[in-house]
């Protein structure tokens, strides 16, 4: 029953490669969907080699844009994903105006219930609890069953003495369920708080863009917290910010790297390293080094 | 058709007022959530520093987080009520306008919830109950509020205050502004003033994120269900605090100061493992259908 589900593809794989951009005007001859157009190098590449590069530009490394589908199919061992809570969906709370229609086409459109993926699997032959946004749903925004799933996963892991592995991607708490949005806030730090205390490692890696409410929650509350080269990470995006103290702000503000250096982050991992970085840290979190492939 | 008597004119002067209450009925209610919002944020409404001359004595005022700074947008120490020393943490918008300028018109910064958490830990460690008073547009969005992680201020909040081992009271006096209210407002109990408002974004910028029109502000207002009545509703709030005239707030001081003595005490004799489960119950449920 549950196999069915691993590795399902996202059905929109296609639309969602390079943020949607395609190379029109550089390859007029081809057919779109062939190749992307590098927001960073500007270059045309072909699509098949940056997804064969698990969505990194060749050329400049330019970390693309990815369902949590193709994320979790990446990072776990084959055959190892155990999805959760997946009958869960959003309903329209507070009637409020279009959303019912706004929920629809997202669904439509990634294939997905909700925003965010939760299971179990294993990294590197090491079990995890594991979430992944998806930067798709309604921006990777936070109702009230992220919130409910993520939530269930840090009881789920707390129960089980899992570690959780968490990746972010969100424009923040989802205002068409109001303050119930809001309060997935409390109630997943609450969980986060529930797990830890039981002494179980978190660890989140924070992928392009986090900001808003997961930024102010969950994101912020890994016990190692991991970022994607370039990713932005904020709490207010650069554009409230210039709206707010009418400045332009300097380039790189609000990027991994200017975390890691204000002290936020504790390591930026190349996404083709994490699934080997990530299964280093599980390893020196077990009782007892278990020296696979010792020197 | 001329012979109208007292009797006709009455009704039909009835009829014209019931139909006309049908046709302000929607008006009315799509004005008033917004008139709430237009109150929560009048200048002339009590701020924190005048909840806290009202229900508390002996109030010391503490600063500092001990890392960076000591943000003014946060009042924090300790007092009493009556003979029941708490902590007191308090979002101050200011009152006159230079006061509001250094206050940064209660917008805090990282330091000011890293203070407010450090006095938590204290009330913690001498088992006083807290006392949390929000009023703020939101945490403030500016350079050296993010450079000091505002998110991760806020995050770790959250994270602490819901199993701070003492009992914890929050008390939404005007504007109830996202996660820069929330970071102050995982508590127990959470009770708003009557015209107090509690949201995840402003109507307005929800207005023109949605609809590209910050002027349909007032339908956003009431589609956000901000209001106390509508939070109660919900389950989101507890107690909703009558209110009078700004002037007359010595009246609701009194009531107020009752209502949270009693509370606080009932909580005090509570064991504090169930104070914390309750707590960690209180936001669970939220959203579950
Ligand atoms: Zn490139």
């Amino acid at each position: 029953m549950l196999e069915k589900r691993f590795f399902r593809k996202p059905k929109n794989e296609l639309e969602h490669a390079g943020n949607g951009q395609s190379s029109r005007q550089n390859q007029p001859s081809v057919p779109d969907d062939l190749y992307v157009s590098c927001p960073e190098c500007k270059q045309s590449i072909l699509k098949a080699d940056m997804e064969e590069n698990g969505f990194v530009c060749p050329k400049c490394s330019h970390h693309f844009s990815m369902t949590a589908r193709r994320r979790i199919q990446i990072l776990t061992d084959a055959g190892s994903f155990n999805e959760l809570f997946s009958d869960l969906s959003p309903t329209n709370l507070l009637d409020f105006p279009g959303y019912d229609e706004k929920l629809r086409k997202a669904q439509a459109e990634s294939g997905e219930q909700e925003g965010v993926i939760c299971g179990t699997a294993q990294i590197g032959g090491y079990p995890v609890a594991l979430f992944v946004m998806d930067p798709g749903f309604i921006l990777g925004s936070m109702g009230t069953i992220v919130g409910e799933k993520i939530t269930r996963l840090f009881e789920y892991a707390a129960a089980q003495k899992l570690p959780v592995i968490g990746y972010t991607v969100s424009g923040g708490a989802r205002m068409q369920e109001g303050i119930l949005s809001l309060m997935q806030m409390a109630k997943t730090s609450g969980a986060v708080k529930l797990h830890s205390d039981a002494g179980l490692l978190y660890i989140t890696v924070l992928t392009n863009p986090t900001t808003g409410g997961v930024t102010a929650s969950f994101a912020m509350e890994g016990d190692i917290i991991l970022a994607e080269p370039k990713a932005l990470v904020a709490f207010a995006g650069p554009r409230v910010i210039e709206q707010t103290i009418r400045q332009k702000l300097p380039s790189g503000f609000q990027r991994a790297e200017f975390l890691l250096e204000k002290g936020f982050v504790d390591a930026i991992v190349h996404r083709n390293d994490q699934k080997s970085y990530l299964t280093t840290i599980l390893k020196l979190h077990q009782k007892h080094c278990e020296g696979k492939g010792a020197m | 058709m001329a012979n109208l008597s007292l009797n006709s004119v009455k009704e039909s002067y009835a009829s014209v007022k019931e139909s006309m209450k049908e046709i302000m009925q929607p008006y009315a209610e799509k004005v008033q959530p917004y008139a709430r919002v237009l109150a929560a944020r009048a200048k002339n409404r009590p701020t924190s520093q005048s909840f806290i001359a009202g229900l508390t004595e002996d109030f010391l005022e503490f600063h500092g987080d001990r890392r960076f700074g000591d943000d003014a947008a946060i009042i924090a120490g300790v007092a009493r009520i009556n003979d029941m020393p708490i902590t007191v943490i308090g979002i101050e918008k200011g009152i006159t306008l230079q006061e509001s300028i250094k206050r940064n018109f209660g917008a805090a910064h990282p330091e000011g919830y890293r203070k407010a958490l450090r006095l938590m830990k204290q009330a913690e460690k001498f088992h006083r109950p807290v006392l949390c008073i929000v009023d703020t547009s939101g945490a403030y969005c500016g350079i050296g509020a993010e450079e000091r992680g505002q998110g991760q201020a806020i995050a770790e909040n959250l994270m602490e205050m819901m199993t701070l081992k003492t009992p914890v009271i929050s008390l939404l006096i005007g504007e109830g502004g996202s996660g820069g209210a929330l970071a102050l407002a995982v508590a127990d109990q959470v009770w708003m003033m009557e015209n107090s408002i509690y949201s995840v974004i402003s109507p307005e910028g929800c207005a023109s994120i949605l609809w590209k029109d910050s002027q349909k502000m007032q339908e956003a207002a009431e589609h956000l269900k901000l209001t106390a009545q509508d939070l109660f509703d919900m389950g989101v709030v507890e107690q909703i605090i009558p209110e009078s005239s700004p002037k007359e707030f010595s009246k609701v001081y009194a009531v107020l100061k009752t209502m949270l003595y009693d509370s606080f005490q009932s909580a005090m004799q509570k064991p504090v493992d169930e104070l914390v489960a309750n707590r960690y119950q209180r936001f669970r449920q939220m959203g579950i259908q």
